[in-house]
């Protein structure tokens, strides 16, 4: 579907290029009547028909696709065992990564084998921990990993997070088996670059949570269906960076390896590999990070570790035990991310310190390693070594002193958060929501159709009709029009932050310093770990997904529209300077104007980010969509509502992924 | 706009004597991109078209039309031009880097075009070598490794290719420096590594992509006088590609001038300078110092009646700059001699117009 979309891009773009320049000017303006007519046409029909034809759904029931969904289910479930399908395609697969992580867990995290304990205790993983960050990275992040892994254990969280690492090494190294190949390959030949492109779009655009409920149709609801999840997920991004690393090598060095001579496969091993390395381990900590995300999530569909600790901690409001474990999250993201960052600079930082150093590594790495393995053997044979010592009194601190701050919070700032909230939520969320909740379905169809095809061209408008047409389908409409609602007050706060910040970051380099690295370590973070502080500030309420939403988007946008900005060339500002402009001419009259294209990217990922997080956000009271996703995976009378509600979420992130991608397809053209 | 082809150069004691067999023959070479470029140098009707007319028709740019040389062994040839005139696209043709759409290719009585791949790998290693405008150096190698990196593709053993990797390292006046990373070493020297390794595999032919181009002009000077320096010493056959006139004045031995494609002169210097085949050429030479480059060949008038015929004899190709103190110091005119036969004579007024630069069109 997207290959067809994609293709008549020049079309598209020739399109506006057929009428003269002078008309452009016109048309924009009556564009941005055209919507508003919509829209006003919208008001009018609203308080006629308020009410009617709104195809509200109860939560307990079904539609008849829903039952037809959790039929199959059953069928799939009872077929699992006689299908030739499952035989010997899926079964097969879900046993291969179930030994996989079985045995990495067997590993560090579960016992096995009789034994009481894993085989590496706590001092044997902190040791491996430590010796191979430093042998891949340098002494400092092999410290912070240290430190970091024996922080899990003081917070009495050493299993769980032993098993999010499990998880995640075993979705990282299924992931890299594939991607890396195919990011070579992609790089190599055009073609199936092209062929690969749009599938890795699709993958990345959707919200993380909607694979798992087709996931769990194949694969049975535990770690093999996590582990699969995640690694669809984290792939995406180390293909696109290999891809890339490939191609950006100079074409001169390949042509002077070619005029020397030197077959394919030497060009590959000998020029094109090795100068790839450094962009290619920078795609591995993408994916790392791709993956520590997603495993997290997968605690939905019953993938032990850290996630599930703090969905069932967020399920029963105790924000505590939630910020101990979301909080270990966050440090193993840190570590992670340090360590292999630190991995990708190596190479250069030790030919830059000299020779004098390069002598003293190999045996330094030899005797480190065999510290190391000691560490393992002592952790494999004592329980001191074994078991990590203490009750993880700190992680009980941390969660009673996290409570205690709730508790002064709601006690003491409940007045101004709550008149935040209501503010937002009574003036903007509410009439939004009912606006679209309770005007007939056709109604919000046609507006969502009109706007799409005003604001993206013909073909953005057929998109969304389907869309539309299929969201009906999926016999969850209301629910999807609660979190259409959501998304879109949610963006809307994401660009005021995104333009106010970006802007300003954009125009003064002392702010982006100041900024960036903040901007860096919240991307890094798992979008649940959000969750958590909002909870305790704004309760269960869909406001508080809103705001863990729009501050796990903002990031994203603000830094997007940095870029734009700083991206104006330095001369333009100058001329617009000496033309006498002041500073909010500037802004608005040439550095906005021309970062046109950005604005449009920066929403289009607010948009998608925003929904994969208001989704998420069904976990603490925002119900609609994602409520019925997780109820899906719980009650089984349910699932087939919640594998709709997965598809309309689907159905929503293409929307609006085509939607803006065509509006900024324009507004660079 | 025929090429207007002259032979027989005579410059430098280049050994061309008896027109020794080429090295490097191109026979109506074409490379045309786009679809369906096979056409193009079949149809009489397309061949006649100009580039954009062409480009119109068709969707095809024709980089390289018809174009016909010789590289003699020993020889140091130029092919210049301004960007987009396709001399790039040229000598990427020779070792089909850049596949050429038609024509033949002549290495050593071997038309290059009927190798395959095995075959044209062979002739990339053992024959031919190419020095790029940027280098193309590989950053995670050090000196001598970017050096011995066509060797090693050879299969050659480590301890031997380090070794001949050393020795043109010092041969390109690099020593000291074998064990830096290319982005440690100025442009200047980063190309001398690409020198070095485009002779590490005693290749017949060096080809030279605008080599100099991306470098400072002392440093190109300097560069300069290293490839007139290595033609010495190793005496290889070299194509050059460049933009730099001046640049292809110093270092050719003959000159092959295109433009969009097609070859619109070829000969050697002082030909160009001295009778251009057109206006293009013209406009290119306008500022060259003809003193520099002409020789009395080009400047001699022919015998008078009442001519005083005892003045000094000079070679026919004694460049003018060289003669000026002569022919000005003696009494009568210089007689130009070749073979003992009198070709001409050069007085103090043929002579001062080239000098102060007031000769007329010729």
């Amino acid at each position: 579907m997207t290959v067809a979309l994609e293709k008549p891009e020049n079309a598209d773009t020739a399109e506006p290029a057929e009428k003269t320049a002078p008309v452009a000017g016109v048309r924009r303006v009556s564009r941005r009547m055209v919507v508003a007519a919509i829209l006003v046409t919208w008001l009018v029909l609203f308080a006629l028909l308020r009410g009617k034809q709104t195809l509200t759904l109860a939560a307990a029931d079904l539609t008849d696709l829903h039952r037809w969904f959790n039929d199959v289910n059953d069928t799939i479930g009872a077929d699992r065992n006689s299908n030739p399908l499952f035989l010997y395609f899926f079964n097969e697969i879900r046993l291969v990564i179930d030994n996989l992580v079985t045995f990495i867990q067997s590993l560090i995290s579960q016992p096995s084998d009789g034994r009481p304990l894993p085989q590496i205790g706590w001092l044997g993983v902190v040791g491996i921990a430590g010796y191979i960050s430093w042998a891949v990275g340098n002494w400092r992040v092999a410290l912070l990993a240290v430190a970091g892994f024996t922080f899990f254990g003081m917070q009495g969280l050493w299993q769980e997070s032993m098993d999010t690492l499990a998880l995640t090494l075993s979705a990282v190294f299924v992931a890299l088996l594939f991607a890396i190949p195919l990011g070579v390959w992609a790089g190599l030949s055009d073609r199936f670059n092209r062929i690969m492109t749009p599938f890795l779009d699709f993958m990345q655009t959707m919200p993380t949570f909607v694979y798992l409920a087709p996931l769990t149709l194949f694969f049975l609801i535990g770690p093999a269906s996590a582990t699969i999840a995640t690694l669809i997920y984290a792939a995406p991004p180390a293909i696109r960076i290999t891809a890339h690393a490939i191609r950006s090598v100079p074409e001169t060095t390949v042509e002077a390896a070619d005029s020397l001579g030197s077959t394919r496969r030497q060009t590959l091993l000998k020029v094109l590999l090795p100068m790839s390395k450094r962009t290619v381990v920078m795609g591995v900590n993408q994916t790392i990070m791709a993956a520590l995300a997603m495993v997290t999530i997968a605690a939905l569909i019953d993938a032990p570790g850290l996630g599930k600790t703090v969905v069932q901690a967020l399920q029963s409001l105790d924000v505590g035990t939630a910020f101990n474990a979301g909080l270990a999250i966050v440090v193993m993201a840190i570590v992670l991310d340090r360590v292999t960052t630190a991995a990708s600079g190596r190479a250069e930082a030790a030919r830059r310190s000299g020779n004098r150093f390069l002598k003293w590594r190999r045996p330094l790495l030899v005797g480190g390693g065999v510290a190391a393995a000691v560490l393992v053997y002592l952790s494999h044979t004592y329980v001191w070594a074994a078991e990590f010592p203490g009750e993880g009194s700190t992680g009980s601190t941390i969660a009673s002193a996290a409570d205690d701050v709730t508790t002064w919070a709601q006690d003491n700032l409940s007045g101004i958060t709550n008149a935040f909230r209501d503010a937002i939520t009574n003036g903007l969320l509410n009439p939004f929501q009912t606006l679209l909740t309770d005007s007939p379905w056709w109604l919000v169809g046609a507006a969502l159709v009109a706007l799409g095809a005003v604001l993206g061209g013909w073909r953005a408008g057929v998109t969304t009709a389907v869309c539309v047409g299929l969201l009906v389908g999926t016999g969850v409409w209301s629910d999807s029009m609660t979190t259409l609602a959501s998304t879109v007050v949610a963006t809307v706060l994401v660009m005021v932050l995104g333009l106010t910040f970006g802007v300003w970051m954009g125009r003064s380099l002392l702010v982006d310093r100041l900024l960036r690295p903040t901007l860096d370590a919240a991307q890094v973070m798992p979008p649940f770990v959000y969750l958590v502080p909002f909870l305790a500030l704004f309760g269960a309420t869909r406001f508080t997904a809103i705001v863990a939403a729009v501050v796990y988007a903002v990031p994203v946008a603000i830094k997007i529209i940095a870029d734009g900005v700083r991206a104006v060339p330095e001369t333009t500002v100058e001329a617009a300077t000496a033309a006498g402009c002041n500073t909010w001419q500037i802004i608005t009259k040439v550095q906005l104007p021309m970062s046109r294209s950005a604005l449009t990217l920066a929403t289009n990922q607010g948009l998608i980010y925003v929904l994969s997080m208001v989704v998420v956000g069904g976990l603490v009271g925002a119900g609609a969509l994602g409520y019925d996703v997780v109820a899906g995976f719980s009650q089984g009378e349910l699932y087939g509502k919640g594998l709709a509600a997965g598809l309309a979420i689907v159905l929503l992130g293409v929307m609006f992924d085509r939607i803006t991608q065509a509006a900024a397809r324009r507004a660079s053209a | 706009m025929t090429p207007a082809q002259t032979e027989v150069p005579q410059r430098r004691g280049t050994p061309q004597d008896s027109a020794p067999t080429p090295v490097i023959s191109v026979r109506k070479l074409w490379k045309v991109f786009g679809p369906k470029a096979d056409r193009v140098p079949d149809s009489e009707e397309l061949c006649g078209l100009t580039r954009r007319e062409l480009m119109d028709r068709t969707g095809c740019t024709a980089a390289v039309r018809d174009v016909n040389f010789e590289v003699s062994p020993g020889e140091v040839f130029v092919v210049m031009g301004l960007s987009g005139s396709g001399k790039s696209t040229l000598v990427r043709c020779l070792t089909r880097l850049i596949e050429p759409t038609a024509g033949e290719i002549v290495f050593e009585g071997e038309d290059i075009r009927d190798a395959d791949d095995k075959r044209l790998r062979e002739l990339r290693r053992r024959k031919f070598s190419m020095v790029f405008q940027h280098f193309g150096l590989l950053p995670h190698r050090r000196v001598v490794d970017n050096v011995s990196f066509g060797l090693e593709i050879r299969g050659m053993g480590k301890a031997e290719r380090t070794k001949r990797a050393l020795e043109v390292v010092e041969l390109v006046g690099l020593s000291g420096y074998e064990n830096s990373y290319p982005d440690q070493l100025s442009g200047g020297m980063q190309q001398r590594v690409g020198l070095a390794r485009a002779l590490a595999g005693d290749p017949d032919v060096l080809l030279f992509d605008e080599p100099f181009s991306a470098l400072d002009p002392l440093i190109r000077r300097d560069m300069q006088n290293e490839v007139i320096r290595l033609h010495h010493e190793v005496g290889k056959t070299m194509v050059f590609i460049t933009h730099d006139l001046s640049e292809a004045l110093k270092l050719g031995d003959r000159i092959l001038i295109m433009r969009d494609g097609k070859t619109v002169q070829c000969g050697t210097g002082d030909e160009l300078v001295g009778a251009p085949a057109d206006d293009y050429v013209r406009e290119f030479v306008k500022d060259v110092p003809r003193g520099d480059v002409l020789t009395l060949r080009w400047i001699m008038r022919p015998v008078v009646d009442g001519d005083a015929l005892d003045g000094p004899e000079l070679g026919p190709d004694v460049v003018v700059r060289e003669a000026t103190r002569a022919v000005l110091a003696a009494e009568k005119p210089v007689k130009v001699v070749e073979n003992g036969k009198l070709l001409g004579i050069v007085g103090d007024e043929e002579i001062l117009a080239v000098v102060a630069g007031q000769e007329g069109d010729m």
